[in-house]
């Protein structure tokens, strides 16, 4: 029993009775205090049932009250000319207080002798009864046709707990054009309810899921309000008693140009791809295509399973918005990019030029890094370089520069980076480095590996809408602004119409007004010279504008095989890009286009960037 | 050392024992919870609308519950002493499972599927707590000194912690509770005690910006309810209607209103103290909360009498916490305390948080019942 303990110096010991003594004065004291907060509980108690009985007497009787959620009508979506893009059409619900009904499975088998209830409806019906709480109510069919609100209503009296609710649905009136730019609403799922206040989704049954919809939900959705109303017995209401209305939803203007963001899909002409085209002036994203699409207005109200497995194992894969989430290599749209941090060096090949055998050859390396055009440019200065896209000239400047510098470039251009664009998920692309390399593939940098992402391939990865941020800066001659969807939102309550202003980022670090017109006329020349890469696509516009196209290799050639695209399966034929802006002086859009397995930059995705420059110029010079 | 043995124990005036402590039996013990059992299975018919259905399924928990006490009663007392760090060990290992691969249930991680059973770890702690608390204390002997208050604080804090993360803070509050009552029991210094108190003022703030969301809502809804009629703050609404309009006599069995036209929610479970209120009236009330303080004291009682520190702090710990439990819910319903999901042990329906409390009675058991014939 005795046990040596050297806590301190001194040896202690048990000392029995000291220590029952001691646990029996401390459970005394916690027996007072234990009783001391019985007491206070007690005379709470007595508040309550005695002194204020007559009070909660009175409530008690009066408690035929319940209180019923007011769902706010959810925020309207316009285009950036006030055409309705998201709307709320009226509806009917049928909905169950599983908790009032005495018999559920026999009143759910009456019911569907009246109205259609499919097994899907029951399945969901059952699954959100095991998560909420026995007095909410539960919807289980959405959308009744007039017919069934009209034979319900006759039989309403034999069902307890059995209502038919006026609803709000969404619906998306350009359906496809706009499901990735506006997303869709969802059932309310446990994750709303976990990151929003207790009470905020009362009466709502749907949340945004995606695009706008999801990244504006707190604007979209309003605030809920509630109403006291006296029931029956059964929980009939009978009459409202009080009413605090629900604030509306903002109503959001989009910088969205709907007309614009047809004729982009238009253009893509059944292709895989995206499109992002920006007004560089504000940010402002004047249409973000991303072919196939799919119809959003399925999702509202909770698409069915075999529906979804559709849409999800297609092979097109309709829901991917490639716009923001698709990471293509960027290929040779980063030449004008690399260009003026070129001029801006100090010491630019572009003073002097190179001469450009069709390929580039480094010591103690077998390999030989070939041109496109393996007979070679020639002499080749920085225009001739953008111009007909040179590879050897970027070899040597990525040589020149190292792969740090070409990362630093390309960074300050908003590749490698999320643009900050007002979109759930955006992803980043990438831009690699010494760092990069050493931190995730634990492998030091190689030189030749420096050569290949000169030119905008290796490790390099792009989205669509960071091509077109990149020409944004180039049209906006360095300067930086965030692209953004919204640009307005209307405060439904005031009636107040808030614009929201353009977000600045960093402006890139270099390059004088001289150096950038440098590049600026280079790319115009590709456009619009004989000779440029894609001068076939801007032959006879009646605008000056700037562009470059780029060629991103899928399908991984040895150093003497041949590119020929006959030879090559679809899904394994180069990717084809473009970027470029117009006019070429007081630029009005920016675009970024991506032709999935497109072939060469020159041939598809240059002539779809000009219809897109077209639909939206020539429109506009039109009264 | 000699101690007479005719000192030990009440029920004990010969060295013959009699029945109940041959069979490892507290009578006073038995009468009290199951008077309180059938108390809390007649408030569930009236509360669960007269259905049959729910009564059996707490009878049949009910049931197992006691069968589990009398099965711990028959456990010598030593043995306590010696699983304490096995218990604690396992538990806190579980604890750190269910982190990682706990099922998701309401919503919440705090379920572990042991393919037959699923079952929470926190309620494990709920026991382990109490018994390494006061062994680390009786072996290092009392009272605590120098780095003894930290390592007890260091053993509470862990698992409270885990517990707080699930999230499921009434455990977790529960789980602190009986640790820290084993401290104070133990003879922790008013300088730390007043360290403590200084340091909960100075923490409160903040507490407050670490707190969740909804945890938040919950303390700001107990200054006003009426701020939230959606959310929790309609709970006490309606808890507080119930056990006002109740009044000293109350509307009687089966008859109150509240709960039978279904204004007030939960009323099987956290708020079924609203529905006895409502029925039963203050008098109904009062009677019901002396049975739990009957039970405290005796266990109490059989603290002081148990015949060395570990078992006397063990006890003491786990009668404080059951007098705990019944005034954290009693609180919460008649709105003195924020709503946390604490039940009113042995009357709230369900809950595996039923054996667990019956089980720490079976421990109280087994120490008043296996008592050495020789003082310690």
């Amino acid at each position: 029993m005795f046990r040596r303990s050297r806590s301190s110096q001194s040896v202690r010991m048990h000392n029995p009775q000291l220590e029952r003594r001691l646990i029996r004065n401390r459970m005394s004291l916690a027996l007072v205090l234990a009783s001391l907060m019985l007491a206070g509980l007690g005379l709470r108690l007595y508040e309550l049932q005695v002194q204020r009985h007559d009070h909660f007497v009175t409530l008690s009787q009066d408690n035929r009250v319940r209180l019923r959620p007011l769902p706010p009508p959810r925020g309207l979506i316009f285009d950036r000319n006030g055409i309705l893009l998201a709307e709320n059409l009226p509806s009917f619900r049928l909905e169950i207080v599983p908790e009032d009904v005495p018999d559920l499975p026999q009143t759910l088998d009456q019911l569907s002798r009246l109205i259609e209830i499919t097994p899907k409806d029951r399945q969901r019906f059952e699954r959100e009864r095991k998560r909420s709480r026995p007095f909410d109510a539960l919807a289980l069919r959405y959308r009744l046709t007039d017919e069934e609100v009209a034979r319900l209503a006759i039989d309403r009296f034999q069902f307890p707990g059995v209502d038919v609710r006026a609803d709000l649905t969404r619906h998306y009136p350009f359906g496809a054009s706009t499901a990735q730019v506006i997303g869709y609403v969802g059932a309310v799922d446990e994750r709303d309810l976990r990151n929003a206040a207790e009470g905020t989704y009362a009466g709502l049954t749907e949340a945004g899921r995606n695009g706008v919809e999801r990244s504006y939900e707190t604007e979209l959705r309003g605030v809920t309000g509630y109403e006291q109303v006296e029931v029956n017995a059964q929980g009939r209401t009978i009459r409202v008693l009080e009413s605090h209305p629900p604030t509306a939803g903002q109503n959001l203007y989009l910088s969205l140009d709907i007309r614009l963001q047809q004729a982009t899909e238009a253009a893509l002409g059944g292709n895989r791809g995206a499109i992002v085209a920006i007004a560089p002036n504000s940010g402002e994203i004047l249409a973000l295509v991303s072919e196939p699409s799919f119809d959003a207005n399925v999702f509202v109200g909770g698409i069915d399973g075999d529906s979804y497995r559709a849409l999800n194992t297609d092979p097109g894969h309709p829901l991917f918005n490639r716009a923001i989430l698709g990471q293509y290599p960027p290929g040779s749209t980063v030449k004008p990019l690399l260009g003026v941090a070129d001029l801006a060096s100090g010491q630019p090949l572009g003073a002097g030029g190179i001469y450009c055998p069709g390929y580039v050859k480094l010591p103690n390396i077998e390999r030989r890094y070939r041109d496109w055009k393996h007979s070679g440019h020639g002499h080749t200065d920085l225009h001739h370089a953008i111009m007909q896209s040179c590879d050897v000239y970027f070899y040597q400047l990525g040589l020149e520069l190292g792969i740090d510098r070409l990362h630093d470039t390309l960074t300050a251009f908003g590749l490698g980076r999320t643009t900050g664009v007002d979109l759930p998920g955006e992803r980043a692309g990438l831009v690699p480095s010494k760092a990069w390399k050493q931190r995730v593939r634990k492998q030091s940098w190689y030189i030749g590996e420096t050569l290949v992402n000169a030119i905008g391939q290796g490790y390099n990865l792009a989205t669509p809408l960071q091509l077109a941020q990149a020409a944004a800066t180039l049209a906006r001659r360095g300067q930086v602004l965030q692209p953004r969807m919204v640009r307005a939102r209307e405060d439904m309550a005031s009636g107040q119409y808030v614009p929201l202003t353009p977000v600045p980022g960093t402006p890139v670090p270099f390059g004088t007004p001289g150096q950038w017109e440098t590049v600026i006329d280079a790319m115009h020349a590709v456009v619009q010279s004989p000779g440029g890469t894609a001068y076939g696509s801007g032959r006879g516009a009646p605008y000056a504008y700037a562009g470059k196209t780029g060629t991103a290799q899928v399908y991984g050639l040895g150093s003497e095989e041949e590119y020929v695209q006959e030879n090559v399966a679809p899904e394994l034929r180069d990717h084809a890009l473009f970027l470029g802006f117009a006019p070429q002086h007081d630029p009005a859009i920016a675009v970024g286009v991506v032709v999935e397995h497109g072939g060469s930059g020159g041939h598809t995705a240059a002539p779809i960037a000009r219809q897109v420059l077209d639909a939206y110029l020539l429109r506009e010079a039109a009264p | 050392m000699n101690r007479p043995i005719y000192e030990l124990g009440a029920g004990m005036r010969s060295p013959l024992r009699d029945w109940p402590t041959r069979l490892h039996m507290d009578l006073l013990l038995l009468v009290c919870l199951g008077l309180l059992s059938a108390v809390g299975l007649m408030i569930l018919y009236s509360a669960g609308g007269e259905q049959m259905e729910l009564l059996e399924r707490q009878c049949l928990r009910l049931a197992m519950a006691f069968l589990v006490m009398l099965a711990i009663a028959q456990i010598p007392s030593d043995w306590l002493h010696r699983i304490a760090p096995v218990l604690y060990g396992v538990g806190l290992i579980l604890l750190v499972l269910v982190m990682g691969l706990g099922d998701i249930g309401k919503g919440a991680q705090r379920w572990l599927d042991l393919g037959v059973v699923r079952f929470q770890p926190s309620e494990i702690m709920k026991l382990a707590m109490p018994l390494m608390t006061a062994r680390y204390l009786h072996d290092r002997g009392l009272p605590p000194q120098r780095w003894d208050v930290p390592i007890v604080l260091l053993l509470i804090v862990g698992p409270t912690l885990l517990i707080a993360e699930q999230p499921d803070l009434g455990t977790a509050v529960l789980v602190m509770v009986s640790g820290l009552a084993v401290l104070f029991l133990g003879g922790l210094s008013w300088r730390w005690i007043v360290l403590f108190l200084g340091g909960l003022g100075a923490a409160l703030p903040l507490m407050w910006t670490l707190m969740h969301d909804y945890q938040r809502q919950r303390v700001l809804t107990l200054l006003n309810p009426e701020a939230d009629p959606l959310g929790s703050g309609y709970h006490i609404i309606q808890s507080k209607i119930a056990l006002g309009s109740g009044g000293l006599f109350g509307k009687g069995w089966l008859n109150g209103s509240q709960a039978h036209l279904q204004f007030l929610p939960e009323r099987t479970t956290d708020f079924i103290f609203a529905v006895y209120g409502e029925e039963f009236g203050l008098i109904g009330l009062i009677l019901l909360l002396a049975l739990y303080f009957a039970v405290a004291v005796r266990g109490l009682q059989i603290a002081a009498q148990a015949q060395n520190s570990f078992e006397r702090l063990l006890a003491a710990s786990l009668s404080f916490t059951f007098l705990f439990y019944v005034l954290v819910n009693t609180g919460m319903v008649s709105g003195l305390l924020p709503v946390v999901g604490v039940p009113l042990p042995l009357v709230s329906y369900g809950g595996t948080s039923m054996v667990t409390l019956l089980a720490a009675f079976g421990m109280l058991m087994s120490i008043q019942t296996h008592k050495k014939m020789l003082a310690p």
